[in-house]
Order: C-alpha cells, then sequence, then structure tokens
C-alpha cells in the first residue's frame, strides 16, 4: 500500500530536480502567505464580493493585468533559464528534456498568456470608457472569459510540478505530440490549457465585437471612434474567425492521444501537416491579434503627447481593416519548407510581403502626428517612440523571411527567432507597457513614477537589442533554433554570451519595473482630476479611478476626439443636454463563472490523467451552471438617483 | 434585457424544438455514413461536407436569430466575411494540402 502511494507521488510530482524542489517550497511558502494574510485580515469575504465574483469590466480588466504581470514573470523566468544554458558550449546547467520543457512553456505562456491577457486586460479597462457605455455587451460572459483563461493558465503552470510539461514545443507539432512520441501528461496538459482558456478568447472576441457595434454613445459613429477602440474592433474580428481552427487543430491532436485516433499520424492514412496547416491558420492572424491592439496603443499615445490629432484617420482605419484581412491569407509563410507547389509559396510569399504595405502607412502616420507636434517625453511617449525603429527592423526582417526561397535557409534558426521577438517584444511588449503606463492613472488613480519608470525603460530597451541582435548574426552563421547546448569551435560562443548578457539586462529591467509599480503605489503622484495627460477621448472625462457604472449620464458625441472637443471647442452653452439623472440599470454580480472556471479545471485535469470520474464530473457541473443561468430571471438591478448623486458629489462631479 | 425573455414567453418554443431534432438527426447521419462505410470515400466526403453546411443553416435559422435585427444588419455583414474567410481557407487548404502524392500515401 506504501509502496504503491509512493510510486503514484513519484510519477504525480516532478521529482529529481533541484530547481523544482526550490519551485516547490517557493508554491508552498507563497500560497500559505497569501492564505495567511486574506486570514489574519479577515479578506476573504472581500476577495470574494469585490474580485472573484465581479462582472465589472475595470476590475476584470485588472485582474487580466495582474495575471499578464505574473505570467510575463513566469514566462521571463523560463527565457532568463535558457539564456543561462547557451551562454557558454557544453554547459550541463539544463539537461536536454528540461531544456525543451523550458522552451515549450516559454513560448506557450508568452504568446497565450501573456500577451493574450495583456490585450484583454486594455480591452476591459478602455473600450467601455472610450465609447461611453456602462459596461460591455455581456458583462456575464466576460467573468466567464476571465476565469476560463485564468484557469486554462493555472492548468499549464502546475504542470511543472505536477506530471510533467508538455515538451513538444509551443506549435506542438506531430508526430512529435503524439503519444507514441511524447507519452505521459505533459502534452495533455499543453492541450487541454489551450482549449480551456480558447474558448474564453472566442467568447471575449463576440463580446467586444458586439459592445463596439451596439454600445457606442450616440453620436459616435464608426469614423468617430477613438483608434484603439477601431484596433479592438478589428481584432475581435480576427479572433473569432481565427481561434477555431486551433481549437480544432488541438482538439484533433487531443482525440488522437486520448482514443487513438489517426488525424494526425501516417500509420492510418492521416496527415501531421495538416495540423501545421490547421495551427498557422489560427498561428498567423494571432500574430496580429496580439499587434493590433498595441497599434491602438500607439495611435492614442502619440496623438495625446504631440498635443495634435491623430494624421490620416482614415488610412489608419484602411490600414487596420486591410492588415485584419490579409493576416488570413499568409499564414503557409511558417512552412514553406514543407514543400507545396511552387505556385503555393509564390503565392503566400507575395501576400506576406504586401502586409509590409499598410504596417509602414501606419508608421508613417504616427511619424506626421508627431511632426511639428508639442512632443511630451512620458513613460507612454517613450515605449511608443522606441517601438518605431525596432519594428521597423522585426518588419524588414519578417520581409526577408517571407521570401520563399530564402526561407529555406532562415527557417527555423536564430535568425527567425531573432524576427519574432523583435516584433512581439519591440511591438507588442512596448506596447502593452505604453499601454499600461497610459491607462495606469484611469484603473488605480495615480501615476507610476517616471523616474524608476526610465531606468527600467533603458535597462528593457538596451537589453533587448544586446539580446536579439546577435541572434540575427547566429541564425547566418548556421545556429538552429531548440538545441540546448553546442560544441566550441562553431565561433557561437561569443555572440551567445551577448545574448545571454543582454536578457539578464531586460530581467533587471523587468525587476525595476515591478519596483516601479510598489514604489508608485506609496509614492506615485495621485490623479485628482481624471485627465493627468490632458487627453482627447472619453475616458479622460471620469474620475479616476471611474465609478462603477462609469458614467452618470450618457455623454453625447459631436466629432472625434470626444473629450477634447468638450474640453476645448465648446463652450458650456454649446454642450448638449444630457437631461436629469436616471436610474442606472447594472448587472448583478455572480459566482457562477467563477464556479465555472473551477468546474473546467478539474475537468480538465481529469483527462490530464486520462481519470474520467472527475473529466466528466467536471462537464456536468459546467453544464448545470448553463443550466441554472438560463432560468435566472433576475440578474440585473438599478442604482437609485440618489445613490448617483451621492457618488458623484463624493467625486466632486456634481 | 427583460424584454428578450418575456417576447417569446407563453409560446411553446416549436422552432428550437424542430432545430433541435434537426440537429441531432444530420449529425447522426454524418456519424453513420462515416462508420457504416457506405459509400466510397469521394462520395462520403462530398455528403458529410453538405450534411454540416445544413448544419450552419439549421444553426443560423432555428437558434441564432438570423431574421431578427434592430438596427444596422452586422450580423449579415459580419456572416459575409465569415464566409469569405471559409472559402479562403477550405480552398486554400485544398490548394496547400495537395501536393506531392509520394508524401501523403
Ligand atoms: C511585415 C510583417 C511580417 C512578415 C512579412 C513576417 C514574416 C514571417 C515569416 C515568413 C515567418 C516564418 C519564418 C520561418 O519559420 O522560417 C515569420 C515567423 C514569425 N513571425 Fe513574422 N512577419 C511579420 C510580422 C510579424 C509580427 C507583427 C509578429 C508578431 C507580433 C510576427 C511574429 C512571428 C512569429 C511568432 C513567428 C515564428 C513562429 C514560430 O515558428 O515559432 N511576425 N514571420
Ligand atoms: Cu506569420
Amino acid at each position: 500500500m506504501l509502496e504503491q502511494v509512493k510510486d503514484f507521488a513519484s510519477h504525480f510530482f516532478v521529482t529529481g530536480d533541484p530547481l523544482i524542489y526550490g519551485a516547490d517550497v517557493s508554491i508552498v511558502v507563497v500560497s500559505l502567505a497569501i492564505i495567511f494574510v486574506l486570514t489574519y485580515f479577515k479578506r476573504w469575504g472581500w476577495l470574494w464580493r469585490e474580485w472573484l465574483t465581479t462582472v465589472d469590466h475595470k476590475r476584470i480588466g485588472i485582474m487580466y493585468l495582474i495575471a499578464a504581470l505574473l505570467m510575463l514573470f513566469r514566462g521571463g523566468v523560463d527565457g532568463l533559464l535558457m539564456r543561462t544554458q547557451l551562454a557558454l558550449p557544453n554547459l550541463h546547467f539544463l539537461e536536454a528534456e528540461h531544456y525543451d520543457q523550458i522552451f515549450t512553456t516559454h513560448g506557450t505562456i508568452m504568446i497565450l498568456f501573456m500577451a493574450m491577457p495583456f490585450i484583454f486586460a486594455l480591452f476591459n479597462i478602455v473600450v467601455p470608457l472610450q465609447i461611453g457605455a456602462r459596461d460591455v455587451a455581456f458583462p456575464y460572459l466576460n467573468a466567464i472569459s476571465f476565469w476560463l483563461f485564468f484557469f486554462g493558465a493555472l492548468l499549464l503552470n502546475i504542470s511543472f510540478v505536477i506530471g510533467g510539461s508538455p515538451d513538444a514545443g509551443w506549435v506542438s507539432y506531430p508526430p512529435l505530440a503524439e503519444l507514441g512520441f511524447d507519452p505521459g501528461p505533459g502534452e495533455n496538459f499543453y492541450l487541454l490549457a489551450i482549449l480551456i482558456s480558447g474558448i474564453g478568447s472566442v467568447a471575449t472576441g463576440i463580446n467586444f465585437m458586439a459592445t463596439i457595434l451596439k454600445m457606442r454613445a450616440p453620436g459616435m459613429t464608426l469614423m468617430r471612434m477613438p483608434m484603439f477602440t477601431w484596433s479592438v474592433l478589428v481584432t475581435s474580428m480576427i479572433i473569432i474567425f481565427a481561434f477555431p481552427a486551433l481549437t480544432v487543430a488541438l482538439a484533433l491532436l487531443f482525440i488522437d492521444r486520448l482514443v487513438g485516433a489517426h488525424f494526425f499520424t501516417l500509420t492510418g492514412g492521416g496527415d501531421p501537416m495538416q495540423f501545421v496547416n490547421l495551427f498557422w491558420i489560427w498561428g498567423h492572424p494571432e500574430v496580429y491579434i496580439v499587434i493590433l491592439p498595441a497599434f491602438g496603443v500607439f495611435s492614442e499615445v502619440v496623438a495625446t503627447f504631440s498635443r495634435k490629432r491623430l494624421f490620416g484617420y482614415s488610412a489608419m482605419v484602411a490600414s487596420l481593416v486591410l492588415i485584419g484581412i490579409v493576416s488570413y491569407l499568409v499564414w503557409v509563410h511558417h512552412f514553406f519548407t514543407m514543400g507545396a507547389s511552387a505556385d503555393v509559396n509564390t503565392f503566400f510569399a507575395i501576400a506576406s510581403m504586401v502586409i509590409a504595405i499598410p504596417t509602414g502607412v501606419k508608421i508613417f502616420n504616427w511619424l506626421f502626428t508627431m511632426y511639428k507636434g508639442r512632443i511630451r517625453m512620458t513613460m507612454p511617449m517613450l515605449w511608443t517612440i522606441a517601438f518605431v525603429p525596432c519594428f521597423a527592423i522585426g518588419g524588414a526582417t519578417g520581409v526577408m523571411l517571407a521570401v520563399a526561397p530564402a526561407d529555406y535557409q532562415y527557417h527555423n534558426s536564430y535568425f527567425l527567432i531573432a524576427h519574432f521577438h523583435q516584433v512581439l517584444i519591440g511591438g507588442v511588449v512596448f506596447g502593452m507597457l505604453a499601454g499600461m503606463y497610459y491607462w495606469w492613472p484611469k484603473m488605480f488613480g495615480f501615476k507610476l513614477d517616471e523616474r524608476i519608470g526610465r531606468w527600467a525603460f533603458w535597462f528593457f530597451n538596451i537589453g533587448f537589442y544586446v539580446c536579439f541582435m546577435p541572434q540575427y548574426a547566429l541564425g547566418f552563421m548556421g545556429m538552429t533554433r531548440r538545441m540546448y547546448t553546442y560544441p566550441e569551435g562553431l565561433g557561437w560562443g561569443p555572440l551567445n554570451f551577448i545574448s545571454t548578457i543582454g536578457a539578464y539586462m531586460m530581467g533587471i529591467g523587468f525587476i525595476i519595473l515591478v519596483w516601479d509599480i510598489v514604489y508608485s503605489i506609496r509614492y506615485g503622484e495621485r490623479d485628482l482630476t481624471g485627465d493627468p495627460w490632458d487627453g482627447r477621448t472619453l475616458e479622460w472625462s471620469l474620475p479616476s479611478p471611474a465609478p462603477h457604472y462609469n458614467f452618470a449620464r450618457i455623454p453625447v458625441v459631436t466629432g472625434r476626439d470626444a473629450w477634447w472637443i468638450m474640453k476645448y471647442q465648446m463652450k458650456p452653452e454649446e454642450r448638449p443636454d444630457l437631461g436629469p439623472i436616471r436610474p442606472i440599470h447594472m448587472p448583478k454580480n455572480s459566482g457562477r463563472p467563477f464556479i465555472m472556471g473551477v468546474a473546467f479545471f478539474v475537468s480538465g485535469f481529469g483527462f490530464v490523467f486520462n481519470w474520467f470520474v472527475p473529466a466528466i464530473a467536471g462537464l456536468v457541473v459546467v453544464v448545470l451552471c448553463l443550466i441554472l443561468r438560463s432560468f435566472e430571471y433576475d440578474a440585473e438591478y438599478y442604482i437609485p438617483v440618489h445613490e448617483i448623486e451621492e457618488t458623484e458629489a463624493a467625486l466632486g462631479r456634481l | 434585457m427583460e424584454s428578450t425573455h418575456s417576447a417569446h414567453a407563453g409560446r411553446f418554443p416549436w422552432a428550437h424544438i424542430v432545430g433541435y431534432i434537426l440537429s441531432l438527426v444530420l449529425t447522426a447521419a454524418a456519424f453513420w455514413l462515416v462508420l457504416a462505410h457506405k459509400a466510397g470515400l469521394a462520395t462520403t466526403l462530398v455528403v458529410i461536407v453538405l450534411l454540416g453546411v445544413l448544419q450552419i443553416l439549421v444553426q443560423l435559422f432555428f437558434f441564432m436569430h438570423i431574421t431578427e435585427s434592430d438596427g444596422p444588419a452586422w450580423h449579415t455583414v459580419m456572416l459575409l466575411v465569415g464566409f469569405l474567410f471559409v472559402v479562403a481557407i477550405v480552398g486554400g487548404s485544398i490548394w496547400i494540402m495537395s501536393f506531392g502524392g509520394q508524401v501523403v500515401a
């Protein structure tokens, strides 16, 4: 009996590596500390009422943001471990299997559990405020999306201490990812985590598309929408049409593994390349899903801190839509080397290069917006300006990769690694950080400290170039991706060592960034006006943080940059009469989204280990939650007028 | 939001029942066709694709209120966009994946 338990535990828990034991200890310590703090300060009820059951888009946004920063940390540690291993030839800091697991979780976490929640954080925090709405179209669904993301991310993250991490790469191609070559629960964790969070992502896409199309304030026509909202609209469209391909690919692979089907095995008539095809039908649009919101942020930031209208608004909209459409027509550039016909490769090579055109239009429009503007070098603006050259290089190397015959050389080399880190860090991460600094006062009512922020910025920025520029050269020198070590005498040593130094500089930058947040919670400049940057769009017309109903009266929009017009171009008597305050119709909080998340988690965990009792039980609870919701007729309430008036008066707005 | 509940209250949801049965029948038919090996490969493929398209129509008309709208008909626009993407993806995949038969036996 005891033997059995021991045997089970030695497979269930990951054993053998001192790094993992260290992680075990720290996980236990941190969990105990959290439980202790919550109990000691009697905060359990508060946590449940104010956060776990909330349907308020602003709070859901903040939870996404916290999760994204935590995942940036976890993914960053993975990155540093890999860079440490590669710093010198023939190192044995990590063994091959461990290295495989780390690059797999690194990629998966950074794309699906860092970049995605980061953009969703900004969607949630900003969009309803920018369009003059009181919440998203489906607040309850919004909470479900968040908890599915959260528990999906949790499922992937526990794999590294329980059961073992996935190790077939973030793209998890068969046949390697099939049961025959990759037994054990690791790959299942990957599949189920993404399947679960993917449901949430599609729901978010639907939610924000409906919100933006249906819930804009009167007068806000499509062509008066702020550019960030436009980017979210296009992104939502891409999400809705791209994610199903990923879900199908992963679900089929899961069926292969679970019941021995042959969708992607050559035996039995399957075709592994079909997985690759399906994966990239999602995968390429996905890179635009994460970059377009960053473009939206840059448009807002550039206009605000140049004190000018955005240059070429309609061209910006047109390029967004064009990018959104063309991004569906380029996916083969990720597997040119499969050996499809020359016609196929030519078509997709040219389509890929075409994307550079609307992207270039956007870059020039940002530059023209700055031209002759009164530029203020705040933190959001710094990140934006740093983005421009970085992304230009990343785009150029992308076009190099898109030359199909040349890609036979570059493919899966460090040149490719350098390319996508340049666009993902220089584009997405810079953009999300710019957005975080920009909207931070709106979320929390204080600014992040600029002096500390600059230190973080420079460390991160210089670190980026030191880390990734050498990798282009390493790619040309023949170093391929996913090698866990390399011999001496190839001349790769020095450049790898430099790259590792850069990685550590970025790590330091991240720590300073966290310090900036901690410091500013105490000492950051308080935002008492609600409009700390002299902004142009409606979110800055509200107090910081905004009251939970957002707008006491729904504003009437008379042009682009609605708040700027109200502030500077309209005489008080010209302002439209918004009428008296009326009771506000709001959704009630609900614990069910959280419970559904837990149920999905239990079910997913069951499927990972082929334990069908919890797997089915979890799904039953999910269905139960759906049924209960269908019979809920009392999910909304009204905030009475006197309560709104009291809140507004306390905020100095009456 | 309340109105969506009350608008249909009182009437028996015939459309939903019929749609439900139709979608079950369509699904079962596809499964049966594949599992029973009644037709050749090409015929089977064509027929299950057709059944799939019918399934989409059933979902749209019986459950997704495709015929109702207030304000601009955004759902029609999005369906059209979706249709274009589906054509590109399915057509594209067939084109891409039908390379050299020596690989896929
Ligand atoms: C002009 C724009 C761009 C072009 C022409 C382009 C082209 C390419 C090509 C041809 C590849 C495949 C290379 C290979 O595997 O051999 C690639 C990989 C990649 N690109 Fe880009 N790209 C562009 C912009 C972007 C952007 C904006 C992002 C993300 C924000 C991005 C993210 C990636 C990623 C993540 C990969 C590698 C995925 C993997 O194999 O793991 N690219 N790009
Ligand atoms: Cu791509």
